[in-house]
């Protein structure tokens, strides 16, 4: 009987959208496993699928947890809502909205008291601009910019005397005006008076494209950048 | 009531002064409607939703100023626009709102287009002259579309834009899955200039199939192709396990078998050889190519030729020796190319290769002797699943056009479209289902199931959404041309020596060629005769952070000083002479040149002059520089490397002829160990 029972609710995660009746276990908490973080063009599929799992108040996974994510800000997922697997954890596919940003999905589950946990995924939408900074990023700045190396792509980081600022380190570039980014892209580190081992990339670069690393940098940034109003002439 | 009507017909129509002063005030009242009626449409709240917004803004003014109430038009005839998205999408035109995040009244995010120019339905679709939100956005009726879902908007670029735009990362993934996924070999996909994209991948023949594998290996193979090799674009055709016995049968004993008898398999190497066939597979930069998957379960290596990592289940030990003797006997067109291996070295690659297997992949399968009834079975399920749009077979004509083109799917009436139940009635729901299960719509059908992840999905979906009518109708001066290859062969003893070798999968000469390894158009100005022929012999590491990295091709003297000549005869750059004096290198200049190298321009950042204090490695190590490189190169290279090499990583340094000359001079003056061995070729 209960292995009947165990397949029914299998069967619920593998095929039709799961009744809260077909929910069985109940967590103390909901976790992240992976997904959260990932940084995708505005309204695009994240590459990596969101796995939550749910735990109970000893932290063991608990399985046929009712797991639902909210469609706040035009995000939509497939499914948008399931139930954990054996492993307790529940996997879903997310399309970000289509306004460029910074998303929170949010994942729900009930707790056995019935009371609602939540888990809250940051993700990062880029506009059409931060696109396309990104891109130029990868191609002339994260060979030194970003720590990360790998046997595809060695990062020169180690090898320089000053280091240079990851695109995310917000609390650093964060208190950079964008007259000065554009500056320190154009003119080489010796403009703001920082060392030439930052070349000059205004004569390789168009000015767009420049704008557009400055847009992919306050986009990456962590914390997020907070724009600065513009102050109008009073009439 | 009937004497009250008369008395009103009396009052108001009684003669023709009162009837004309009753008309007049009908008039009026009906006069004074029409500007209700603007009051009462859909937008007009938006515009006051806008007007109340800006009002507190510190730009207010010059807001206001900007915006006239009504329906706003943008008018393109050329490219047949009209919309009036802008009567409630308000604020799109003012950069200042870009801030702003309240549809509808927020500006557009940046493009590189001028919405004035294109309008809106051209990118978004749906119905641009409507002014209700649910006619404009969400139209379904037959001839019209309603909007794209913002994760395909870069189909809508892909209408004008042939080239590979940065700005369009998905329609560019998606036209690449297009050719290397093999869809184009069974659907015909022409671009709107003309051009049938043409496929990228390399389905082996399969007329020599039995001296290649075993038909347990076909069986297993075409179980799950993925289930063998994690990176396989072959799709899966789901046959039964009756249809893969016979198709096996049909495939594997069809392939004469060799006149000569395939000598028997080499017994099984000793740890020693195994090691030493590593060491040369190693040595030999297979991994520039090829992947293995290793114990963590990550891919290490190349994607230009098929993965390793079960390859001794794959490939018998014979075949396998003759293939690395020289692969282009048992395929002229293929991109490996012909290492002079001796067989010593072949029988070491050979044990090393054959030595990776995996015991549980083919243990379940038991194959008994095919009967000709499950032969010809097997011949009828290979016609008929279109198995020769990719590769030749014997005794089967090659089937063209195996399934429907695609050239205007992104303008597909929905009629023509199936849905299953509970399905988006949409065209982009419609193909993103067909691409991800496509024998999920009804039975019958043909299309096998691809291994594709969520986002090659999306971008390919976005690639044939592309496809529409309107990117054929639009006026040609709007496509942004394509880049596509030239025919460009070398001629000659070298050029047949340049083919047998396959340099050109990793690098291009005249826009023909692969992007793995440095464009070699203008090597000939770049480098000088002594350093290159040493190269071609035993190529040294340049770029010690790159994994993937020349091969050791085994030249003889001869070869390499054919290619040698070759390469410093005709690849030279029309703009300056490879013997220009461009310095005198005396003490003084190179001293300066050392001052400019690690001070003002901090070379040392990039490369390496001094392995004792230089440690930048993203660029080429410079310790041997003056006998590798021409003078005049390093000159030119350095006042504009992007005009002898495009997308060089080196930047555009602006350089004044007196720093760039200084620093030739101390470049050329590195000339490294193995000059002073004075090596002539």
């Amino acid at each position: 009987m209960l292995t009947a029972l165990m397949i029914l609710c299998l069967g619920c995660v593998k095929h039709g959208p799961p009744s809260a009746a077909a929910a069985k276990g109940n967590g103390a908490a909901i976790v992240e496993v992976s997904g959260g973080n990932q940084i995708a063009a505005a309204g695009a599929v994240l590459e990596q699928p969101l796995v939550v799992q749910v735990n109970d108040a000893k932290g063991a996974p608990v399985a046929s947890a009712a797991v639902t994510l909210h469609d706040a800000q035009g995000t939509t997922f497939q499914p948008n809502s399931g139930l954990t697997g054996a492993d307790g954890q529940f996997a879903t596919i997310a399309t970000l909205g289509a306004q460029a940003g910074r998303y929170q999905i949010l994942a729900t589950a009930k707790d056995t008291g019935g009371k609602t946990v939540d888990l809250r995924l940051p993700e990062i939408a880029l506009s059409y601009e931060a696109t396309i900074g990104r891109h130029l990023s990868d191609y002339y700045c994260s060979r030194c910019h970003d720590q990360e190396s790998s046997a595809e792509r060695v990062s020169n980081y180690d090898n320089l005397i000053e280091k240079p600022h990851a695109f995310t380190d917000g609390a650093f570039l964060n208190r950079i005006s964008d007259s000065d980014l554009t500056a320190i892209i154009t003119h080489g580190g010796p403009a703001v008076g920082k060392p030439a081992e930052m070349p000059p990339y205004g004569a390789t670069l168009h000015k767009s494209d420049i704008e557009a690393l400055v847009a992919w940098i306050r986009a990456a940034a962590d914390p997020p950048y907070q724009q600065k109003e513009i102050v109008y002439a009073q009439p | 009531m009937r004497k009250f009507l008369i008395k009103l017909r009396q009052t108001l129509f009684g003669d023709s002064a009162r009837a004309f002063g009753t008309l007049g005030i009908v008039m009026l009242l009906s006069m004074a409607v029409v500007p209700l009626r603007d009051q009462l449409r859909e937008w007009s709240p938006y515009q006051n939703q806008y007007l109340k917004m800006i009002g507190g803004r510190a730009d207010a003014v010059s807001l206001r100023r900007r915006f006239e109430s009504g329906i706003h038009q943008i008018y393109n005839p050329k490219l047949g626009v009209v919309d009036r998205c802008t009567t409630c999408h308000t604020g799109m035109q003012e950069a200042s709102l870009r801030n702003v995040s309240l549809q509808p009244l927020n500006a557009h995010p940046p493009i590189p287009h001028r919405l004035q120019d294109f309008g809106c339905v051209i990118c978004h679709r749906g119905q641009g002259a409507a002014t209700s939100v649910e006619e404009a956005h969400h139209s379904s009726r037959a001839s019209e579309q309603p909007m794209l879902p913002a994760r395909y908007v870069e189909s809508s670029c892909g209408q004008c834009h042939l080239d590979r735009s940065p700005g369009t990362p998905s329609l560019n993934t998606g036209r690449n899955l297009l050719a290397s996924y093999g869809c184009v070999r069974c659907h015909v996909v022409t671009l709107p200039d003309g051009a049938k994209i043409t496929p990228t991948d390399d389905p082996p023949e399969l007329t020599h199939i039995a001296e290649k594998t075993t038909r347990e290996w076909v069986y297993g193979w075409l179980k799950s192709p993925q289930s063998y090799s994690a990176t396989a674009t072959m799709p899966n055709y789901q046959f039964k396990d009756d249809e893969l016995r016979d198709i096996s049968a049909f495939l594997v004993p069809q392939s004469p078998t060799p006149a000569s008898a395939p000598p028997l398999a080499p017994a099984p190497p000793d740890a020693a050889t195994l090691q030493a066939g590593a060491s040369l597979y190693g040595e030999s930069f297979c991994a520039s190519c090829h992947a293995v998957q290793n114990a963590a379960g990550l891919m290490v290596g190349g994607n230009v030729g098929p993965e390793l990592t079960r390859i001794g289940m794959k490939a018998k030990p014979a075949w396998l020796a003759k293939w690395i003797g020289n692969p282009k006997v048992y395929d002229p067109g293929t991109e490996m190319p012909h290492y002079r291996f001796d067989e010593k070295q072949i029988a070491l690659i050979t044990g090393f290769l054959g030595s990776k297997t995996d015991s549980d992949w083919m243990s379940g399968i038991h194959l008994d002797a095919p009967t000709n009834q499950q032969i010809a079975r097997g011949k009828q399920l290979v016609s008929a699943s279109g198995c020769t749009s990719c590769h030749v077979i014997d005794g089967l004509p090659k089937s063209e056009n195996f399934a429907p083109e695609l050239t205007v799917v992104g303008s597909l009436p929905l009629v023509k479209a199936l849905f299953k139940p509970g399905m988006d009635h949409s065209l982009p729901a419609y193909i993103e289902a067909k691409i991800r299960e496509p024998r999920s719509l009804g039975p019958g059908l043909k299309m096998p199931q691809f291994s594709l992840s969520p986002a090659q999905v999306q971008a390919l979906t976005t690639a044939l959404l592309a496809q529409t009518d309107r990117a054929r109708t639009l006026p040609p001066s709007m496509r942004v041309a394509g880049v596509y290859p030239t025919p460009y062969e070398p001629a000659g003893e070298a050029g047949r020596l340049m083919r047998d070798l396959n340099c050109f999968t990793c690098h291009a000469i005249n826009g023909h060629g692969g992007d793995m390894a440095p464009d070699l158009t203008w090597e000939g100005t770049s480098v000088q005769r002594v350093w290159l022929f040493k190269f071609m012999k035993n190529p040294n590491t340049l770029r010690p952070a790159l994994i993937r990295r020349m091969p050791k091709f085994n030249l003889d003297d001869h070869e390499a000083n054919v290619i040698t000549d070759y390469l410093m005869t005709v690849y030279q750059t029309p703009a300056f002479d490879r013997d220009e004096t461009v310095t005198h290198a005396d003490k003084a200049e190179a001293e300066n040149g050392r001052q400019l190298f690690y001070s003002k321009y901090a070379c040392q950042s990039c490369h390496i002059v001094d392995p004792k204090q230089d440690k930048g490695y993203i660029g080429p190590t410079l310790t041997a520089v003056g006998s590798r490189m021409n003078a005049a190169w390093i000159f030119h290279w350095l006042k504009g490397p992007a005009a002898l090499r495009a997308r060089t990583l080196e930047p555009n340094w602006s350089m004044s002829d007196t720093d760039a000359r200084e620093l030739t001079a101390f470049l050329v003056a590195q000339k490294g160990q193995s000059a002073k061995m004075g090596n002539k070729p």
